[in-house]
């Protein structure tokens, strides 16, 4: 099954509905509620984030009997330098976005805590590439 | 415990969701940090925070939450209720600060 969702950059408004989209898809193809769960925090981390740093960009989703992989591709500012991005607490968030408590720099780790497989590509300038596997068998 | 027994015990005012207050309770998770929310908190728990906008109903949504309890008699705008309402997510409301509500919320859980 491949589903495809697009994430307008800067409207928390609608941060979180692809991840509750895909979370209920998830649920009715009878995935374990615990690994749900895990992949939830995953997704919801990797769409606040296209929300949060960029202009636009989209939510692929491939579930087959095996695994869950979900992979973000933005258009927007990247990310310099990936290990610093991937400590716990570095963010680069604007003001306004933390005062709505977000931007904590748990996000990337978060993901990679909730997934069996993590990759983050980026080019600066461009964009980021986020993907998510995770194992269901 | 049960959703209901908190805010009877507490005098908590219920902002929205009195159709789910037969919840059960888990225990509780008190932090203003979103990601810290999401990572965190367990499915069940009652989530205490001062944040207010509509964000906090898609976190406490996806992690299952029992409820949002508000603190300081922090109202939230009417588009976090109406997505409230729509995810049937319970907003809670108290005077006391976070630290006051969550001291009496960990006694009444350990006891129950």
């Amino acid at each position: 099954m491949e589903l495809e969702y697009s994430i307008e950059g800067g409207d928390f408004s609608k941060a979180g509905l692809a991840s509750s989209e895909v979370k209920k898809i998830l649920k009715q193809v009878n995935i374990k509620p615990e690994i749900i769960k895990r992949i939830a925090v995953a997704m919801y981390e990797a769409e606040v984030n296209v929300v949060a740093h960029a202009y636009q960009g989209k939510m692929l989703v491939n579930i087959d009997p095996s695994k869950v992989y979900i992979r973000f591709e933005d258009e927007g500012p990247g990310i310099e330098n990936i290990d610093q991005a991937m400590q716990e607490g570095f963010s680069t968030a604007s003001e306004a976005v933390r005062q709505m408590g977000f931007g904590a720099g748990m996000g990337l780790p978060n993901m990679k805590k909730n997934v069996d497989e993590f990759f983050v590509g980026s080019v600066v300038g461009k964009g980021t590439t986020v993907e998510l596997t995770t194992y269901i068998k | 415990m049960k959703l209901k027994d908190i805010i009877e015990t507490l005098s908590l005012r219920v902002i929205c969701g009195e159709e789910h207050l037969e919840n059960e309770l888990t225990g509780g998770y008190c932090s203003d940090l979103l990601s810290d929310v999401m990572g965190n908190s367990q499915e069940g728990h009652v989530w205490v925070t001062i944040q207010v906008h509509k964000n906090i109903v898609a976190v406490a949504a996806l992690k299952e939450l029992s409820a949002i309890l508000l603190v300081k008699g922090l109202m939230p705008p009417n588009e976090t209720i109406k997505a409230a309402i729509e995810q049937g997510i319970p907003i809670l409301q108290t005077n006391e600060t976070a630290f006051e509500v969550a001291g009496k919320l960990y006694n009444l859980i350990q006891q129950s």
